[in-house]
């Protein structure tokens, strides 16, 4: 088991014949992704290396049967992009595209609560099964079949986490990156509820930072929900407030969405903290071992 | 992108959104000339800067002749102004709005902005104007009233008169507010803003409704379908050195300590500042050169953060997953080809391709300080400093 996406997963990608779209497909593929199809408007019939490209999302579903699409177009395109594969049926759409801007975030919610599929991102690494499945652009080979969940806001961050485990010999179920815009497909506690729910995944470890209240509002589901061991990590402590640091749903705003808060908000309720990310492996291993 | 208020006015003009009459002046001539214009006094000296406390840190008067219209505007322009918001070195007012001073009968908040957890927009409105608006949602939440809109059907009557009805306003002022939100609404979404904040909307003695101050925030990622409003830029709120890394597409903020660092991603980058700070010394800057950042880009970092005097050592801390390690490395090299190096520069680098990085990096003969991991580059980059 694991969540959201395994070996049998069939992806399409969206911006298939981009820079950035035929590398990370090729990555993909190198992992052991099944990407049975691309979708570059204007350009289908045409291959990519071996996969055959459409003109719609609709016509690689109904050619291939792709279940999950991976998005790279650029962000003037984004919300057109997501709202085109959830149309045709796709159940997973995973949104690596930074910068669409957040009121056609706010419309794609809308949208996408009329249909049955499941938003990542945007503004994310992806989700990787490890061994099994990568839709996304991390590195594949820092990752490790096991038993440990990882959710998080960010990306390489996220990778030196999942580093740390390895090396400490921790494997992981499933990694998943939300992303790091203020208004976002899934949230902490869809995925931590899949976690809990997951007879894999033994541990998790949430990697949260500055801005909105996320995290504090995971905490309190955390407590109420959960069985399994939560790993906690907030990044941003030292951000001064008012600015957007990097990732535009990364800023305190007047008093709200402190590193401070959300820390404590995880001691409130349970969660083992680490203030330092070079113990993290060291603290998981001591928490999940235990 | 923050503007100022004398913009934010002129297009809620274009909106029909009351404003007080008043125009930009960046002279006291000018300003004499614009208070002259308006006929009557008192007018309002407003120092414009992109923060807000201003009238608490000094920079808005009341002016009852055109002598203070004067002297008020010669002391406020050039003035440094230290807000809540500016931090402790202030702002250097370079311009000024002078308005028609207005007959107040009562002052509310007003709002609209982009809420995180329904990812609607949201009004915000309160009868306690003029108020720190946390504040008034810290102690008497009550008296917020909230609305959320669906983006996709827009603002509705109802919701007009909820707001309206819930500020208590009196039946005289009630059509014209309900014009005003609706035009509120209105503009903030054909302009991508993530913040529209009217503190004070002002009710006159003869029941109009006016925005007496406004602020607005535009949202950055859609300033592509914007072009007009990048006119509106004014480069002198921001910092010279996040202007120049601006020009690179590097996410980098000026802070005030002594350790630059140079790291890709958003999320390790304010880690990597956390960690500095845990190992006892203060980060000098944010600098994320983002995921698939190019040798140029890194090597304009490195120049960036090399000329800032403050900055007594650097590290680089860089996870390789697009942004290759051999890339990263070659930016490296050519920076200090062209600037030297004469600091203290910690790297530490994982990832793909580190190994070619590293070798790069060896061959070059560059004076690095190599750690093995997080905590030891941790480590070193304190005793560098120490």
């Amino acid at each position: 088991m694991s969540i959201f996406v395994n070996k049998d997963t069939k992806v399409l990608v969206q911006g298939i014949t981009g820079n950035e779209g035929s590398f990370h497909t090729r990555q993909c593929i190198a992992y052991g992704t099944k990407v049975v199809a691309g979708v570059t408007p204007g350009k289908g019939g045409q291959k990519m290396d071996e996969v055959p490209v459409f003109n719609t999302v609709q016509k690689a579903v109904e050619g291939t049967g792709a279940t999950a699409s991976l998005i790279f177009v650029p962000p003037a395109f984004g919300a057109d992009a997501i709202m085109e594969a959830a149309d045709a049926g796709v159940e997973l759409i995973v949104t690596i595209t930074e910068g669409i801007p957040i009121l056609d975030m706010v419309r794609v919610k809308k949208f996408l609560a009329t249909k049955h599929c499941r938003l990542i991102g945007p503004n994310c690494p992806g989700i990787i099964t490890p061994g099994e499945c990568k839709i996304g652009i991390m590195p594949g080979k820092i990752h490790k079949k096991g038993n440990i969940g990882v959710v998080s806001r960010s990306g390489t961050l996220t990778y030196e986490v999942v580093d740390q485990l390895t090396k400490m010999g921790m494997g992981q179920s499933t990694c998943i990156g939300i992303g790091g815009d203020p208004v976002n497909g899934t949230n902490f506690i869809e995925v931590l509820k899949a976690f809990q729910n997951d007879d894999e995944t033994k541990g998790i470890v949430m990697v949260g930072e500055i801005g909105g209240s996320a995290e504090e509002d995971a905490a309190l589901y955390i407590k109420n929900n959960l069985t399994k061991p939560v790993v906690g990590f907030i990044a941003g402590l030292t951000a001064p407030p008012g600015r957007r640091m990097g990732h535009a749903g990364a800023i305190i705003s007047g008093s709200g969405g402190t590193a401070a808060a959300k820390i404590a908000a995880f001691r409130e309720n349970g969660i083992h903290v680490c203030e330092n990310l070079g113990l993290i492996g060291r603290i998981c291993k001591d928490v999940f071992s235990g | 992108m923050k503007i100022h208020e004398y913009q934010a006015k002129e297009l809620f003009r274009k909106y029909n959104i009351p404003v007080p009459d008043g125009k930009a002046a960046f002279s006291v001539d000018a300003a004499k000339e614009i208070a002259a214009g308006l006929g009557e006094f008192p007018v309002v000296v407003k120092a414009q800067i992109h923060a807000g406390g201003r009238g608490k840190g000094g920079g808005v008067k009341l002016a009852f002749s055109m002598d203070e219209v004067e002297s008020l505007s010669g002391s406020i322009l050039g003035m440094t102004l230290v807000t809540h918001q500016t931090g402790p070195q202030g702002r250097v007012v370079k311009k000024l709005l002078i308005e028609a001073g207005q007959k107040i009968k009562k002052e509310y908040y007003l709002s609209l902005l982009v809420d995180r957890a329904t990812a609607s927009v949201v009004v915000m409105a309160s009868q306690d104007g003029g108020m720190n608006i946390e504040d008034v949602a810290a102690k008497t939440p009550e008296r917020i009233i909230k609305v959320q809109v669906d983006p996709l059907m827009g603002i509705q009557g109802y919701q007009l008169r909820q707001v309206g009805f819930g500020l208590d306003l009196p039946p005289a002022a009630m059509k014209a507010f309900s014009g005003l939100l609706s035009n509120l609404y209105a503009f903030f979404m054909a302009h991508d803003c993530s913040l529209v904040e009217i503190n004070p909307l002002i009710l006159t003695t003869d029941d109009r409704v006016l925005a007496l101050d406004a602020k607005v925030d535009f949202d950055s990622n859609a300033l592509y379908r914007h072009k007009d409003l990048l006119t509106l830029r004014d480069l002198d709120e921001e910092d010279p050195q996040e202007i120049e890394a601006s020009r690179y597409n590097l996410n980098y903020i000026n802070l005030d300590g002594n350790v630059g660092n140079i790291v890709n991603g958003a999320g390790l980058a304010m880690a990597t500042m956390d960690i500095i700070k845990n190992a006892g010394a203060v980060p000098a800057n944010f600098m994320d050169v983002g995921g698939g950042a190019s040798s140029e880009q890194v090597e304009n970092a490195f120049r960036i953060i090399l000329a800032d005097d403050k900055v007594k050592a650097v590290l680089v801390n860089i996870f390789g997953g697009i942004l290759r390690c051999d890339v990263f490395a070659q930016g490296v090299v050519e920076a200090a080809r062209k600037t030297g190096i004469r600091i203290p520069v910690v790297v530490r680098m994982e990832g793909t391709n580190v190994d070619e990085g590293k070798k790069i990096l060896s061959d070059a003969g560059l004076n690095l300080i190599s750690a093995a991991d997080i905590s030891d580059a941790a480590e070193k980059i304190a005793a560098a400093v120490r």
